[in-house]
């Protein structure tokens, strides 16, 4: 079965007259149909590089990606046009996203006007019912919702030209907690009636868990674990990946585990050390990690593949 | 005696009451949370605390005594001289909270020079201790560095350092760690909860998130709408919750749920100020409401009072 799709080697870095920032390096993973893969990760580790990137929303430094088999960075012009129809995004901010003078018709429909597809005020329609706002809303202003109504309005607007791909970058990061267990069940409807694949980026690991049936971790630019989701977080193999999981607070009344508290900060992302990026931070750091950079290892796992880059899981 | 003892707290615009009979008590050395969502009123009832209230917002009714004083009873330059000193405060956004073109040991060393009266050489020093003591590495050298020089959980630990340089008897901390990751939020809070008891300083930590609440805080006020709707010790609260809006939102959590099944949302959302009716204000929202809901519940009952007229325990 091809992915619906596949990065390969994919490098973003950013130029600035004194410095080259690594935001990703030599990302690699395949997304399947209607899959979610939650993509985790600190400030500045790349995950939202990594989102733009997959839609070259953000121009890729180097590496492959494809879509259906189609190499993106072959297309452009009305191609790339086309194919973009496919694969849409939803940001943390709504507000920010929506153009606050168009009413809520428009911009759900602006997608449709761009893309020359007929029918708008029906599928407009549609889709203002598919997210559950009111028929009304679309005579309306941004400005006259809350922010949970916002967010609905921007995936009705990412949603309008029946996307096979949505990349949702911290989709309910921005919203109150009664408010985020709204968007997320309507997240997960959509997924399983449209049968969307999605990149889903958060850094709240337990929004992740619930929605990913995959889930990466990146640190500074690169991949250092990635598998099933219920697997990686019931057993987190890579160091950086077990002090993550540890350092987000329990549910009340879960027992307490462990903490892992770790030291420092990142690394600079504009001159990475060499060898494991984590090494510095690490407990379980040995002579060899600050040296060579640990390649990602394959394991099989009873859930499904799991790869972990971390010279502790390297065979001898 | 507790440090901080707030009784029947309302604040109000000309057009709506934004916190009505809000009443908590903070001993030393002991961490409550107010914890809600966005406008419930845990934020301007901390700001009403440092009486730096925007000047549309009044306090209406209700009394704060900090250490015995009634804080409304202070002049200006008396509650100048509180504010950093013996209280300190913490904001979300540590970035527009530091200047920017001050350098981070001019600015720890600030109060320590205003309100201890320190030489700017004995500031400077103190402000390198006080950088040890919230594990910021090499703290001399750190001194002369600006805010946009460090990470967002440095910056957040150069406020704790400022906000401590007096040892204050209370910190309010205002959502200190939202704007971070949650491997720095572990450290931040673990670094508040440990100098809380080295120095026995209340802490009043406001927050929107349960996680936290449940494994740092001792009590825990649970607000809606401008009001307390449940207290208690915080493991109780979540273990046990007994108002419904506690209730939905502890089973609301994902980490509460099984991946992938659809979360018991709780419908609607929280009504603004001015449109909270006269009864209980989560009943629109309520899973188990009764005809006597239309009727304000008092925040009383054992074992943790609720304001509630059916409560879920």
């Amino acid at each position: 079965m091809t992915a619906l799709l596949e990065a390969r080697h994919l490098t973003v870095h950013y130029r600035t007259p004194t410095a080259t920032l690594r935001a990703l390096e030599d990302v690699s993973f395949t997304l399947a149909d209607s899959e979610v893969l939650g993509i985790v990760g600190e400030s500045g580790c790349g995950k939202s590089t990594l989102g733009r990137a997959v839609l070259r929303l953000t121009e890729p430094t180097a590496g492959e990606i494809l879509f259906r088999g189609q190499d993106l960075l072959a297309l452009s012009g009305a191609a790339l046009r086309l194919a973009r129809r496919d694969m849409q995004i939803v940001f943390q901010d709504p507000f920010g996203a929506l153009n606050p003078r168009h009413r809520v018709s428009t911009l759900i429909g602006e997608p449709l006007t761009i893309h020359g597809l007929p029918n708008r005020e029906q599928r407009v329609a549609e889709l203002l019912d598919l997210v559950g706002l009111p028929p009304d809303s679309g005579r309306r202003y941004i400005h006259e919702f809350s922010g949970g109504q916002r967010q609905r309005i921007a995936i009705a607007r990412a949603l309008a030209l029946s996307p096979k791909l949505l990349v949702a970058d911290e989709p309910v990061s921005a919203l109150d907690v009664s408010i985020q267990s709204q968007i997320i069940n309507l997240i997960a409807d959509l997924k399983r009636r449209l049968g969307l694949a999605m990149l889903f980026i958060s850094h709240d690991l337990s929004v992740v868990r619930h929605v990913s049936q995959r889930i990466a971790v990146l640190y500074l630019g690169r991949i250092v674990e990635i598998g099933p989701a219920a697997d990686l977080f019931d057993r987190p193999a890579h160091p950086y990946t077990q002090a993550l999981l540890s350092a987000v607070p329990q549910p009340p009344g879960a027992p307490k585990r462990e903490r892992i508290l770790l030291e420092g900060d990142l690394p600079d992302p504009t001159n990475p050390p060499p060898g494991c990026a984590f090494a510095a931070r690490c407990r379980h750091a040995m002579p060899g990690c600050t040296a060579t950079r640990p390649d990602l290892i394959r394991r099989a796992t009873p859930h499904g593949p799991r790869e972990t880059a971390c010279h502790l899981y390297e065979p001898a | 005696m507790n440090i901080l003892d707030i009784q029947g707290l309302t604040l109000a615009t000309s057009q709506a009451a934004l916190v009505e009979d809000v009443s908590f008590t903070l001993a030393p050395g002991e961490m409550l949370a107010l914890v809600g969502e966005s406008g419930c009123g845990k934020s301007v009832t901390a700001l009403a605390i440092m009486r730096l209230l925007a000047p549309a917002i009044r306090r209406t009714a209700g009394a704060i005594r900090f250490d015995g004083t009634d804080l409304a009873g202070l002049d200006d330059e008396a509650m100048r001289r509180l504010r950093g000193h013996r209280i300190g405060m913490i904001f979300q956004e540590p970035m527009t909270s530091l200047n920017p073109v001050f350098t981070i040991g001019e600015q720890i060393a600030e109060p320590l020079r205003l309100h201890l009266h320190l030489s700017p050489k004995q500031a400077l020093a103190r402000a390198a201790e006080l950088l040890d003591l919230v594990g910021l590495p090499t703290p001399t050298s750190q001194l002369a560095r600006y805010p946009h020089q460090l990470s967002g959980g440095q910056r957040q630990r150069v406020m704790i350092a400022a906000a401590l340089a007096c040892e204050p008897r209370l910190l309010i901390a205002d959502e200190p760690t939202t704007a971070l990751d949650v491997t720095v939020q572990a450290q931040i809070l673990a670094l508040i909860d440990r100098l809380r008891r080295q120095l026995d300083m209340a802490c009043l930590l406001i927050t929107h998130d349960l996680g936290v609440v449940a494994e740092y805080c001792d009590r825990a006020a649970v607000m809606y709408a401008g009001r307390i709707v449940e207290t208690g010790p915080a493991a109780d609260v979540f273990a046990t919750p007994r108002h419904r809006y506690t209730a939905a939102l502890v089973r609301t959590m994902p980490a509460r749920n099984p991946p992938g099944e659809v979360l018991p949302a709780i419908p609607g959302q929280v009504p603004p100020p001015g449109q909270r009716g006269q009864g209980c204000p989560f009943q629109p929202r309520c899973d188990a409401p009764m005809l006597h809901c239309a009727e304000r519940p008092a925040l009383a009952g054992a074992p943790h009072p609720v304001a509630c007229w059916n409560p879920a325990a």
